[in-house]
């Protein structure tokens, strides 16, 4: 049965990629409580992972767990909440799996090189 | 009237796990845009960050700071429940993922005011 082939392998990819997600969330609240403190400014933010590598990695393994993550969520809400075929709740995980990862390291990618580095 | 399943912890708390879930990932490009501002240098960030000076954006933020601690609790009691079995019928594992989510909440309020 490919059908639920297809549903096992993406309740693995869910936990796997939820395993991740639990560090990295972790580490960004600590993060965004503790940067919050006194105002925040984009120097701030630059300052603090501009040519980073740790943060630059960090980042990357939170942009690529949440790609796989989200859109994997998000289709089990159209499959399960909406009239949408199949084929097309496909396509919308796809194509919103391929925005995180684009506008993800975009963000990464300007970060970490911001301030001439 | 609440219909029978919905007096149900456990249904909340896949209520909220789902609209939080969903609510986080449609922030997640808008968040992607605002930090990809500092390839126009750190002025157009500041820019924007000017604007989440004002008292509503600093609410929505402490909103999703605690959807995002409280889709984390969620899943990990998922995790739990999956993987190490705890009874299903526990209560206790929603009101400290609730909890902690809240108190994660104030934190960020407290260190942003």
């Amino acid at each position: 049965m490919p059908g639920a082939a297809v549903e096992a392998k993406l309740w693995i990819w869910q936990r796997l990629s939820a395993a991740v997600l639990g560090i990295c969330v972790i580490v960004h609240l600590a993060v965004i409580v503790y940067a919050v403190q006194g105002g925040l400014t984009a120097d701030e933010i630059i300052n603090r992972v501009s040519g980073n590598l740790a943060w630059f990695a960090f980042y990357s393994v939170f942009v690529i767990a949440v790609a796989i993550h989200a859109p994997i969520g998000v289709r089990a809400i159209l499959n399960e909440m909406t009239p949408l075929r199949p084929g097309a709740v496909h396509a919308v995980m796809a194509t919103f799996c391929l925005i995180i990862l684009a506008m993800g390291f975009r963000a990464i990618i300007g970060l970490y090189t911001a301030g001439g580095v | 009237m609440f219909r029978g399943h919905r007096q149900h912890a456990h249904y909340w708390a896949f209520a909220l796990h789902r609209i939080a879930g969903l609510l986080l990932a449609l922030f997640l490009p808008a968040h992607f845009y605002v930090l990809a501002l500092s390839i126009e240098g750190a002025a157009a960030m500041d820019g924007f960050i000017r604007w989440t000076d004002a008292p509503l954006v600093k609410l929505a933020e402490t909103v999703l700071v605690i959807l995002l601690a409280a889709h984390l609790t969620g899943g990990l009691r998922l995790m739990a429940l999956e993987f190490i079995g705890t009874r299903e019928s526990s209560k206790a594992a929603v009101a400290i993922g609730t909890g902690i989510a809240l108190a994660v909440g104030l934190m960020f309020l407290l260190n942003v005011t």
